[in-house]
């Protein structure tokens, strides 16, 4: 297939993951505000969402304080935020837009009818949306979930295919790193996990880490894996190594390299061994060697990780250099 | 001028045989049912993503406007014999201006014998003199050719069929006459069971067809690809659209390069070979070494492995001198001359400016002529005589004057009228047509109908959708 058209693909996917998970940080935020806390624990939970997309920055440019309105208004319908979810819908719309033919009728239109839909619902239910957030965040999960489902069940199991899902997974897996990472610092008051901070002795605070698995759609996971109390060392083992947890590191990594070997090529091989690498060092990892060199250390290396993956599938397939 | 031709009621106001039944289901529906399905046909445009991009008009992204085009919901019906002769006077006509083509481009015998002017064409800002001496596939120049064809009254109340101009560059408008059918079946289902509609959904099959069989000579499974200048191309939806139906690759010029004398598209096994490209791009653009070198919609070095038979180009460069306003007048004596046959469609009475006798004429009856340019396009550059006020005249005689061999004129013909749903009911409004004719140089085929766009405004003539016109779904009724 067309080069051009696989990174038309790629982005589609990662663009509608990322709209889902914007909203689903947007959620748990939200859900966690509802709580009752402090005023600035509350405004914590907002600038660390700033943080985990690298925000905080742009965001201060256009506001003076961290406000659940402005830092929602931010994410949702500012469009020259790369992560607002209505940069994020746009973006996978026009991507498809531009590869309409390599994809399924069906496909195309569910990506149309939501760029349709989500505008027509900020602009309408603005007032809706500010009473009741939730509606709209439960929306874009529902079309990201619809989006997937019309690729996986009516697309033909081509290379097409393949990259959408690359693309799919390797967005997962950063943003699975990045809520993990910023909402575990949270609750660790800055702790790093690392040697000595003895994860036991932090009170869990069973609202808290249950909004995390809840933005994961881990709760029920949880309970059914572990039959336990909420436990962070064993939140941060389902969301990291079980395969068989859907937003899980593992998880993401099993899919990004088993559609990398359907689509591989001549000048793919290095791409291929540092993801395959990557997929092992998950596979075979430990919670406890993780959490003993520093659990923020280990999200910020496997960050960088799937940063040069993402660098490396770009050289090999979807920008080639001319031949 | 007479009172217009209508495709449904005769002069006293009966309603024409092909109509009939549709007249009868018509009569039933009630006003807010109509209403309802324009409305449900405009949603689903709007998901489907059936839109247009209008030139100069920019959204605050930056990015094009989408535009959908009206679509009206009386469809245009045209009896079965009508077009048995049509399309026969269509395969007659695309057959001569592709003989012409191979003509003007090898021997020029057509010059040699006086029948068209040497320095009209030679002189021809459309003539490619990089086509001299280049043989091409079955000698077929115009693969895909859309020819506009108007209905004009008679004083006893008859219409006749004229071809008002060629299309044989880049002709669009065939995915509307798709998706306009595929609505109208899903509005009106019942519509469909009263009538024997001739189909017309094979049109992405002829055309893949069509493609193959114009292969460089040797290859035997044709890589074809669509090349399109991008998204924010007017026509986009029509390109991505008919190289989804045929299964084959929608290229941007980014993604062709020469090598060794032959074209290749980059691909995520790397590079791959083209043999036939279905260009939406005009001759202009399509190589920054050979014609305009700031185009980057194009591909460096493609008409050299063009000219050397290793690639094929749909349709061919140079096409646009059969086309070209100029030489539209002589098509009738091409036909005679070629196919020694009588013209079956007829040519709309033309006058040349660049001829001393014919300006004359044309200066003194501007107020009763289209006087148009010899290459606008798209309904711009053009004076409606009679719809024009007296300065207007003026201005554009010295206009005329000052450049007259870039000017044509023509008698204002009253385009036949349909009925058409408007905001104030229905009410007939001007129509014209345009078939589709694809050539491999074995066979000239068409699907039965074609495009019929329609002015919306009351007592308008100009139909481009670029100019607030809409389409029909055109039937043609199987006996």
């Amino acid at each position: 297939m067309l080069s051009r058209t696989a990174d038309h693909l790629f982005w589609m996917a990662r663009y509608m993951e990322r709209a889902e998970n914007t909203a689903r940080m947007l959620d748990v935020n939200y859900q966690t505000s509802l709580l009752p806390q402090s005023a600035d624990m509350a405004e914590g939970g907002w600038r660390g969402l700033l943080s985990i997309s690298e925000l905080t920055g742009p965001y201060s440019k256009k506001y003076s304080e961290v406000t659940p309105h402005s830092v929602m208004d931010f994410m949702v319908s500012e469009a020259s935020n790369p992560s607002s979810i209505v940069a994020c819908l746009h973006a996978a719309r026009e991507n498809a837009r531009a590869v309409r033919g390599a994809l399924t009728t069906e496909v195309w239109e569910t990506q149309n009818q939501t760029w349709l839909e989500f505008n027509r619902m900020i602009d309408a239910d603005r007032g809706e949306f500010q009473r009741d957030p939730g509606t709209l965040f439960e929306w874009v999960k529902f079309r990201s979930h619809l989006s997937r489902g019309v690729t996986v069940g009516t697309m033909l199991q081509d290379e097409a295919l393949h990259f959408l899902r690359i693309g799919t997974f390797l967005e997962r897996a950063d943003n699975t790193a990045r809520l993990l990472d910023v909402k575990f610092q949270a609750l660790a008051g800055g702790d790093d996990f690392g040697p000595g901070s003895a994860l036991e002795s932090i009170e869990v605070d069973f609202y808290h880490w249950s909004a995390i698995l809840r933005s994961v759609s881990g709760f029920e996971i949880y309970r059914k894996v572990y039959r336990n109390v909420i436990h962070p060392a064993k939140v941060a083992e389902l969301l990291i190594l079980r395969p068989d947890m859907p937003r899980s590191l593992a998880a993401c990594m099993n899919e990004v390299v088993d559609n990398l070997q359907r689509v591989a090529n001549e000048q793919s091989s290095e791409t291929l061994r540092r993801a395959g690498r990557l997929r092992s060092d998950l596979q075979y990892g430990r919670i406890d060697e993780i959490l003993a060199t520093g659990l923020h250390a280990y999200l910020t290396a496997f960050l960088d990780r799937v940063n040069d993956l993402g660098y490396g599938i770009s050289r090999d397939f979807l920008v080639p250099m001319a031949a | 001028m007479r009172s217009p031709y209508d495709e449904m009621h005769t002069v006293s106001a009966e309603v024409r045989e092909q109509y009939r039944v549709y007249e009868r289901w018509l009569e039933r529906q009630p006003g807010a049912s109509m209403q309802a399905r324009r409305e449900e046909a405009e949603m689903i445009f709007r998901r489907v993503g059936i839109t247009f991009a209008v030139y100069g008009a920019k959204d605050e992204d930056g990015s094009g406007t989408e535009r959908l085009i009206p679509f009206d919901l009386i469809p245009r019906v045209i009896p079965q014999q009508e077009w048995t002769a049509m399309e026969a006077g269509l395969a007659q006509r695309v057959t001569a201006l592709n003989r012409f083509l191979h003509d003007v481009y090898h021997d020029q015998e057509i010059l040699k014998a006086g029948i068209v002017p040497t320095e009209q064409v030679l002189k021809n800002a459309q003539f490619r003199p990089e086509m001299l001496g280049v043989n091409l596939p079955g000698n077929v120049y115009s693969h895909i050719s859309g020819i506009d064809i108007v209905r004009a009254g008679n004083a006893d109340g008859s219409g006749d069929y004229y071809v008002l101009e060629d299309n044989l560059r880049v002709p669009s408008g065939v995915s509307y006459m798709l998706e306009n059918r595929k609505m109208m079946m899903r509005l009106f289902p019942d519509l469909f069971a009263m009538h024997r509609v001739a189909p017309v959904a094979h049109y992405p099959d002829l055309l893949l067809e069509t493609l193959r069989a114009v292969a460089p000579a040797g290859v035997n499974e044709p890589n074809v690809v669509v090349l399109t200048p991008g998204m924010y191309n007017s026509a986009y939806f029509e390109h991505a659209f008919l190289a989804q139906q045929m299964g084959v690759e929608l290229v941007e010029g980014q993604d062709l390069f020469v090598k060794d004398g032959f074209v290749y598209m980059r691909t995520t096994q790397g590079p791959k070979r083209v043999d036939v490209i279905y260009r939406r791009v005009d001759d202009d653009f399509l190589d920054p070494m050979a014609f305009r070198p700031d185009s980057t919609l194009g591909c460096a070095g493609l008409l050299d492995v063009y000219r050397a038979g290793n690639i094929s180009l749909s349709n061919a460069v140079g096409t646009g001198i059969a086309d070209d306003k100029s030489i539209y007048p002589y098509v009738p004596k091409m036909i005679e001359f070629y196919l020694g046959e009588k013209p079956i469609l007829n040519n709309v009475p033309t006058y040349l400016c660049r001829e001393k006798d014919d300006l004359h004429f044309v200066l003194d009856h501007m107020h009763e002529l289209v006087v148009k340019e010899v290459h606008g396009a798209g309904g711009y550059g053009m004076l409606v005589g009679p719809a024009a006020t007296r300065s207007e005249i003026e201005a554009f005689k010295v206009v005329v004057q000052s450049n007259p061999s870039n000017y044509i004129a023509q008698p204002t013909l009253s385009l036949s009228t349909c009925p058409t749903f408007v905001d104030s009911g229905i009410a007939p409004r001007h129509i014209d047509l345009r078939p589709y004719v694809l050539s491999s140089g074995k066979i000239v085929q068409t699907v039965p109908g074609g495009l019929t766009r329609v002015a919306l405004k009351e007592g308008s003539l100009v139909v481009n959708s670029s100019q607030g016109g809409g389409t029909k779904d055109t039937w043609v009724l199987e006996d």
